[in-house]
């Protein structure tokens, strides 16, 4: 196991050194420049020398050879260099984004975990019962609405039911502040997109739960299991839906990096200054530094989240031995 | 008199009284509180001097004072200028090449440090001639100040190379915030991470993409001033959240402006705890013909272009939907220098009569040789308000005369990769967007290409250079004038080397209990918030 461990760990310098290599060049092919949109977006009057300095000023002027080691070397000791918009560390510019983000991510995955198994399991057991078309179509509808339009319907309802309830429109509040500051504020910030994004994932994990219990249950352990008169609920909870959670852990896993990085209109609609919102604006400002530390970012989750998920399965099947 | 109607009388003019009392209360300025804000965009860095973006106000202009201002009890006016920290407006001196500022006494930076005529010189140094290495947006403001100097503590001098009636707007630039000598000397980047100024708030906190806020400076040189305990700026990129924000009262305002819609739907929502300003804004979009391209290299084919726009049918019905309404020429309309209607409707593309207008531009592209039709690629940016709008409609008014247009929208980047670089258009949608109303200097992006540093048509005209300084060394404002008018037909109609579209108009809906803050032409001016206050009895 520890070989196992030591070995997927190497993996991840190629993954990252290739991921490193193809963000830096691809950027650089993007038509624009960051001098002509901070001096010139305005469409006022604008100096070509000053373009001219602000190029310098920010290194572009240098190979891009040269650039692409000064940043990489700076990666691997874990220095992101500063931001070529704000001018001010990367990692700065991140923290307090990560954290949001971080936090809406397990939020989210944690709502989806209590409805998906649940939903998942019932719907199963009770396969082509009322109860099962609820759940389908409850889980139908979770994956064909996206989660941005889901956020909008559910922030406009806000303001109309309180102001039709209580005479005063409320919304949720559009600045952060973390939760061990201030947990109310926060959570009223946090809960209505962590609810808009969990039912999405809940949904696809909803889906993915049924049908995986569905095969298990036709499984022959499962039926010696009621031969020796096993009581229904040991039988669907101990023998049947452990092994069935195994595709549902990778699904977790996957949408739980993605969510890392792929909130980018949700978190534009509820406001939130996460890393979403933050990898839009940078590539719009051609900010190449802080575009470049930020995929890195959400490559890095992605590669740590499916280490996780490859290290849980083997607690939850033990026949599984990784070498 | 009979008795009831001497008691009647007595009632009215006591319930009068009473009322005008009542009037009189609500309106004074009230103390304390809290603005909250919400701004489209968060500023880069902290020095307005290397900024251009309004986000570099709104949230960072009640840091700092200005040497002058526009004032801020009549910020509609184009050409009200009064003093921040000098004592009173100077008056030309030596044919109008020499300017004296006094400097108000007692005025202290936020951390103690008295500021003395020193810190204006270094201000204005760091922004006319700064040092190596140092960016400074507005230098080519300046192009006429030789030197600046402070003979004594109290006083600062700006001598000029010539008399020029763009000095004085310049001189009043909402960028131009007063920064600490001592800390220029220190670092002349101090201030792009670091906010330092003599202005009504004082800097508390900045959370990276979230926010910004601000406490009153108990200090600031105007008596009894600001009103707020503090504010703060909350970052909001999309227009939906900060409409929503107003309405679910998170926010109270956002500066810059709403779309017609917005403004509807927030009136509806919350009825009189909605106050709507709206005002004429220095901004424009510009149709931009690439001279360096067959066939926009003939004017007659860029003078049928204008004359296919309807501006006049547009301005009614594109200001139901969009940001723009008024339709101008080159200088800001309504401001002494520019044109009147009379005037404008005798310039190509102004004509009253539409129908002949567009007659005029097919018998101009038959000319040319186009009398099929004609093929052309617009180079547009993808922001809805007001460019896809505005470049939708134009597709449909060249329509109307055989041009076809095809639309190519592009993010901010790619866009202004390819309006400076690459080329590949035949007209694009451009915009001017300027801070103090200041139309000498404001046309000057239509000089020739190697003048001017954002001119993107291509094309060199040098009876035009000739104009534009010799309109900017005519001390009289009636030459100003006049040579303006010449100027405009040449560039407008003459040689159609642009087109304007129609003027922005500024629509600033916000709650109610916001007092004393008053709409202006450019959403970067009289930003200090030092008049703001809020009225708690509508709270």
């Amino acid at each position: 196991m520890w070989q196992y461990t030591f070995k997927r760990l190497l993996l991840t310098i190629p993954t990252l050194f290739g991921a490193a290599l193809l963000v830096f060049f691809l950027l650089r092919l993007i038509p624009g420049d960051i001098c002509m949109v901070r001096l010139g977006g305005t469409g006022a009057l604008v100096d070509p020398a000053q373009i001219e300095q602000c190029r310098v000023e920010l290194g572009l002027d240098k190979p891009v050879i040269l650039q692409f080691f000064a940043w990489i070397g700076g990666f691997f000791v874990f220095d992101l260099g500063t931001s070529m918009w704000t001018g001010r560390p990367i990692s700065e510019e991140i923290g307090l984004r990560f954290a949001l983000s971080l936090q809406i991510a397990v939020m989210a995955t944690i709502i989806s975990i209590l409805i998906a198994i649940p939903l998942g399991t019932i719907s199963a057991v009770k396969q082509d019962t009322w109860i099962d078309y609820v759940v389908r179509v409850i889980s139908i509808g979770g994956i064909a609405i996206p989660s941005f339009w889901l956020g909008i319907v559910i922030i406009l309802g806000l303001l109309i039911v309180t102001q039709n309830w209580f005479g005063e429109p409320w919304m949720p509040p559009i600045n952060y502040r973390p939760i061990w500051e201030d947990p109310a504020h926060n959570l009223a910030q946090t809960i209505w997109p962590a609810l808009a994004i969990g039912y999405r994932y809940a949904a696809v994990a909803t889906r993915m739960t049924r049908s995986t219990l569905l095969e298990v249950l036709r499984e022959d352990y499962v039926r010696t299991a009621r031969a020796k008169g096993l009581v229904e609920h040991l039988i669907i909870n101990r023998h049947a839906l452990r092994n069935a959670l195994l595709p549902v852990i990778t699904i977790i896993g996957i949408e739980f990096a993605f969510l890392m990085g792929g909130l980018v209109v949700t978190e534009q609609v509820f406001n939130l200054n996460g890393i979403g919102k933050l990898l839009v604006q940078s590539v719009s400002q051609n900010d190449y530094t802080m575009t470049q530390a930020l995929v890195m970012l959400v490559v890095i989750v992605f590669v740590l989240s499916n280490f996780v998920v490859d290290l849980a399965y083997a607690w939850l099947d033990p026949r599984i031995r990784y070498r | 008199m009979t008795r009831f109607r001497k008691t009647l009388m007595g009632t009215a003019l006591a319930g009068a009284a009473a009322l005008l009392a009542q009037v009189a209360g609500a309106e004074e300025p009230q103390r304390g509180g809290t603005l909250h804000f919400v701004v489209p965009d968060e500023p880069p860095s902290f020095d307005g001097h290397r900024e251009t973006t309004f986000a570099a106000v709104h949230p960072i202009a009640p840091f700092y004072s200005l040497l002058v201002r526009v004032n801020p009890d009549n910020p509609s006016s184009t050409t009200d200028f009064v003093c921040d920290l000098c004592t009173e407006m100077a008056k030309p001196e030596d044919g109008g090449k020499r300017y004296t500022f006094q400097i108000r006494e007692g005025v202290e930076f936020h951390d103690g440090t008295p500021l003395t005529a020193h810190d204006i010189v270094a201000t204005f140094q760091k922004i006319i001639d700064p040092p190596e290495g140092v960016g400074s947006a507005r230098k080519q403001y300046f192009e006429m100040v030789e030197s600046v100097s402070a003979p004594d503590d109290k006083t600062v001098v700006f001598q000029l190379k010539y008399a020029s009636g763009a000095f004085m707007p310049a001189l009043a630039n909402p960028f131009n915030y007063v920064y600490s000598k001592a800390k220029l000397d220190e670092d002349p980047h101090w201030y792009e991470k670091n906010i330092l100024g003599t202005g009504p708030f004082k800097f508390t906190d900045r959370q990276a993409g979230a926010s910004m806020s601000g406490e009153r400076y108990e200090n600031y040189h105007f008596e009894g001033r600001p009103y707020l305990d503090g504010w703060q700026a909350t970052f909001a990129p999309k227009q939906s959240v900060r409409v929503q924000a107003i309405r679910g009262d998170r926010a109270a305002i956002e500066f810059r402006g709403f779309p017609p819609k917005s403004r509807d739907d927030l009136k509806e929502a919350l009825g009189d705890q909605i106050t709507v300003q709206e005002s004429d804004w220095n901004c424009l979009l510009i149709v931009t013909p690439n001279q360096k391209r067959k066939p926009m290299d003939d004017a007659r084919v860029r003078k049928a272009l204008t004359l296919a726009i309807d501006r006049w049918g547009g301005s009614e019905y594109l200001s139901e939907i969009a940001i723009v309404k008024t339709v101008g020429g080159i200088a800001f309309p309504g401001h002494p220098l520019a044109a009147t209607k009379e005037e404008l409707q005798e310039m190509a593309g102004y004509w009253p009569d539409i129908e002949r207008s567009r007659a005029e531009a097919k018998r101009l592209l038959e000319e040319a040789g186009y009398a099929g039709g004609l093929d052309i690629v617009m180079n547009n940016r993808e922001i809805d308000q007001p460019y896809k709008i505005v470049g939708t409609w134009l597709i449909d008014q060249w329509r109307q005369v055989g041009i076809r247009a095809t639309q190519e929208v592009r993010p901010t980047g790619p866009f202004y990769d390819q309006l400076r670089t690459k080329k590949e258009w035949d007209v694009s949608l451009e915009f001017n967007c300027q801070t103090i109303v200041n139309p000498l200097l404001d046309v000057s992006k239509y000089i020739s290409e190697d003048k001017s540093g954002s001119q993107y048509g291509g094309y060199i005209d040098r009876e035009l250079d000739e104009m534009f300084e010799e309109m900017n060394r005519a001390p009289e404002e009636e030459k100003q004038r006049e040579i303006m008018r010449a100027y405009e037909k040449r560039i407008l109609d003459e040689q159609v080397h642009s087109m304007i579209t129609l003027w922005w108009y500024r629509i600033v809906p916000h709650r109610s209990y916001v007092k004393g803050w008053k709409i202006s032409p450019s959403h970067y001016i009289n930003q200090d918030l030092s008049n703001v206050w809020l009225d708690k009895s509508l709270m």
